[in-house]
């Protein structure tokens, strides 16, 4: 609200936080516009809740600056917590209370008062389909509705920025897609959303993206624009089920394929660089005597993009690490470095 | 204030469904009084004592320097009345006082009875033990002493007791244990439970993640400490009476002094007890932890402070140690006010001790809470 109209609601400038001698962030530069559903991607330990901590104004960066709704990360954050929701992956509530006990907690936490406040926690009860259970204690809910009770209690002063912390971890799927729901019902109302996870079938929900993997950030943009500059071609096969261990051996060893898995009797191929990667695949499997009984062509996912920047990564690294040792003398590695 | 409040009502509704911890806090008093109601003696030294001489005479001072060469009675003034008497002792500053009649070295010339009086303070059971059973016992070697110079000197028999201490009790004439015990109690277990609670309290919210979620919240550090603390403080309050109630009804333990004053001064007590807690929960990370540390506490509070062993009995690096701890002051405090009708100037200095620690500890606690992480 206090952010002049146009600026993203989030803005980091080369984020970096080290812990001890460990780079927690390296470098993270990001820009969330106002209304998105933002998604933060990463395996765990990737550097996704260091991120956020910073965001909220929780942690000091080591380096680097950024503006949250409009105020500064480092300087402001009493500021920028009145404006935000935050919900951890452990559904912070207070097990020994009901479930309007908490919301009406927080309700108090974040300055409601009065008529307003009983009006606002009985519509945030009804909009999350809580009123059946509004007096059970929260320890006594299953994952699913513990964590619609964290997300109704973190948005119950209906912030202008909500931080979701790894808020589908260890939730059903059922539930998980129903959280979704609600999650994309609150951008709809006019929140902006940062959502971190590492499963990578809820990216695809996002409207941005941006992949964290070991404190950096490898790639951002749309989902559309990340599968794209990433330029993968897919394929399923189907091959004679006696065969498809040896087939996936073959394959593999092409230039340029990255990944082979198997699905059931479909066997998923994940190429970059190839040519023509149907050519390719037929003639290895021909040398070999393997039948391939059908090629279809698929479109690749975030997921595949996500793995294919993750292996370029590790390999650079182990590259980088290899290049370090050798231009060291060989006795180096017999006493402690 | 309103977050202040909506903290405050949360523990208390948390409160009331830990139905564990509740009756604790009823309970664990009333179990500690039936268990401490029978004490522990053991002998104290260098006991602050007043001198009373009436008679300025070279017996007189003889007798007070026989007494002080005993080791027990550090003479620490001397006094024209028994006003002043009762001044020291209700503000602690006194153990004993030992007062000469006129005519106690005419007496002791001429060959009869001489009588002194000893004045011990009767709040605090080591102590009248010691005082009067060193007192007497030098009395009697004292007479002893007399008798056989007379002998040698005039081959006369004198009276086997030329001089008489006789002690007298004040404040507790019949040495009723559970009159020094109770009023302790008070102390003992408002550190007990409040460190206890407190500690735990904040551990809870890190442990289950939902301090983490405060912290994102607009809740600022001082909201969130002193709501947590508030409901505490009522609890004190309970605690401390259910103990005088008790201590009245079963025990019979005299409240002498002004219950407000009390109830007042025990306020910076139990926000010095609180303080205390809310230091070790910002240490502790798990909540056994922080009951560890809180008992660990705890010890060193039951031995030093006076509710158990004497503070004229203990060692100088004891005595210092004992300062320190908010409970020793409060002892004093108590003590002096439900036995000895202690008023508020009596107690001033105690106050003054604890105000210091409370001060001191709401700085160093405010300095370790840090609303940021990492």
């Amino acid at each position: 609200m206090s952010a002049p109209d146009g600026e993203p609601v989030i803005v980091a400038d080369h984020l970096s936080r080290k812990f001890g001698k460990l780079w927690a962030v390296r470098d993270v530069s990001m820009r969330v516009p106002r209304g998105a559903i933002y998604g933060v991607l990463g395996p765990n330990g990737a550097g996704k809740s260091t991120t956020i901590r910073m965001l909220c104004g929780i942690l000091d960066p080591t380096s680097g600056k950024g503006r949250v709704v409009g105020y500064d990360i480092a300087s402001e954050s009493e500021k920028i917590k009145q404006n935000i929701g935050y919900m951890t992956q452990r559904f912070s509530l207070y097990e020994d209370m009901t479930v309007e006990e908490n919301l009406k907690f927080y309700a108090s936490v974040y300055g409601l008062s009065g008529k307003a406040k009983d009006q606002r926690i009985t519509e945030t009860i009804e909009q999350a389909g809580l009123v059946d259970r509004k007096r059970q204690l929260a320890g006594t809910l299953s994952g699913g509705w513990k964590q619609r009770v964290a997300l109704a209690s973190s948005t119950i002063h209906r912030p202008p920025l909500l931080f979701l912390d790894e808020p589908t971890a260890g939730v059903d799927p059922v539930s998980r897609r129903e959280f979704w729901d609600q999650t994309h019902r609150i951008a709809g109302e006019g929140t902006t959303v940062l959502v971190t996870t590492h499963y990578m079938d809820e990216a695809e929900r996002c409207h941005e993206l941006a992949f964290i993997f070991r404190g950096e950030l490898l790639a951002s943009g749309t989902p559309r624009e990340i599968i794209a500059r990433r330029a993968l071609a897919v394929a399923l096969l189907e091959i004679d089920a006696a065969h498809t261990v040896r087939a996936a051996e073959l394959i593999r060893k092409l230039h340029g394929v990255e990944e082979v898995n198997h699905f059931g009797l479909v066997t998923r191929v994940a190429s970059r660089g190839l040519p023509d990667p149907e050519r390719a695949i037929r003639e290895a499997l021909q040398a070999a005597g393997i039948a391939l009984t059908r090629y279809t062509a698929a479109s690749p996912s975030v997921e595949d993009a996500f793995v294919s920047m993750v292996r370029e990564d590790l390999a650079y690294a182990a590259a980088k690490r290899e290049q370090e040792r050798s231009s060291h003398k060989p006795e180096s590695h017999v006493g402690p470095s | 204030m309103r977050r202040l409040l909506a903290v405050a009502w949360k523990e208390l509704v948390q409160l009331r469904r830990d139905r564990l911890t509740f009756g604790m806090m009823v309970g664990v008093p009333l179990m500690q009084l039936m268990l401490f109601g029978y004490a522990i003696n053991t002998d104290v030294r260098h006991m602050p004592t007043l001198v009373f001489d009436q008679d300025h005479s070279a017996e007189s001072r003889d007798l007070v320097t026989r007494l002080e060469n005993t080791g027990f009675y550090d003479v620490t003034g001397y006094v024209q009345d028994y006003a002043a008497i009762t001044k020291a002792m209700r503000g602690g500053l006194a153990k004993v006082a030992v007062v000469v009649p006129p005519e106690f070295g005419k007496s002791l010339r001429e060959g009869r009875a001489a009588r002194a009086q000893l004045v011990v303070d009767g709040s605090d059971p080591q102590t009248v033990a010691s005082a009067t059973n060193t007192a007497t016992a030098l009395a009697a070697a004292r007479s002893i002493e007399l008798t056989t110079e007379r002998m040698q000197l005039s081959g006369r028999t004198g009276p086997s007791e030329s001089i008489s201490i006789e002690p007298t009790t004040w404040y507790n004439p019949e040495l009723k244990t559970a009159i020094f015990v109770v009023p302790g109690l008070v102390g003992v277990i408002l550190t007990m439970t409040m460190i206890m609670f407190t500690s735990m309290a904040i551990v809870r919210e890190r442990e289950r993640g939902t301090l983490e979620q405060l912290i994102v919240s607009p809740v600022g550090r001082f909201e969130l400490v002193i709501g947590k603390i508030l409901p505490y403080i009522a609890i004190g309050y309970v605690q401390m009476s259910i103990i005088l109630l008790a201590g009245k009804l079963i025990f019979h333990v005299p409240i002498r002094g002004e219950l407000g004053l009390l109830y007042t001064l025990a306020s910076v007590f139990i926000a010095a007890c609180l303080a205390l807690g809310l230091f070790f929960s910002t240490i502790a990370k798990t909540q056994q932890q922080a009951m560890q540390m809180s008992f660990f506490f705890l010890l060193p509070n039951i031995l030093l402070s006076g509710f158990m062993f004497p503070y004229e009995g203990m060692p100088r690096a004891a005595q210092v140690l004992a300062e320190v701890l908010p409970l020793t002051h409060f002892l004093r405090i108590v003590r002096g006010i439900t036995l000895k009708a202690a008023t508020f100037p009596d107690v001033r200095g105690e106050l003054g001790s604890l105000a210091i620690i409370l001060a001191a500890l709401v700085i160093l606690s405010s300095l370790r809470f840090s609303k940021k992480l990492g």
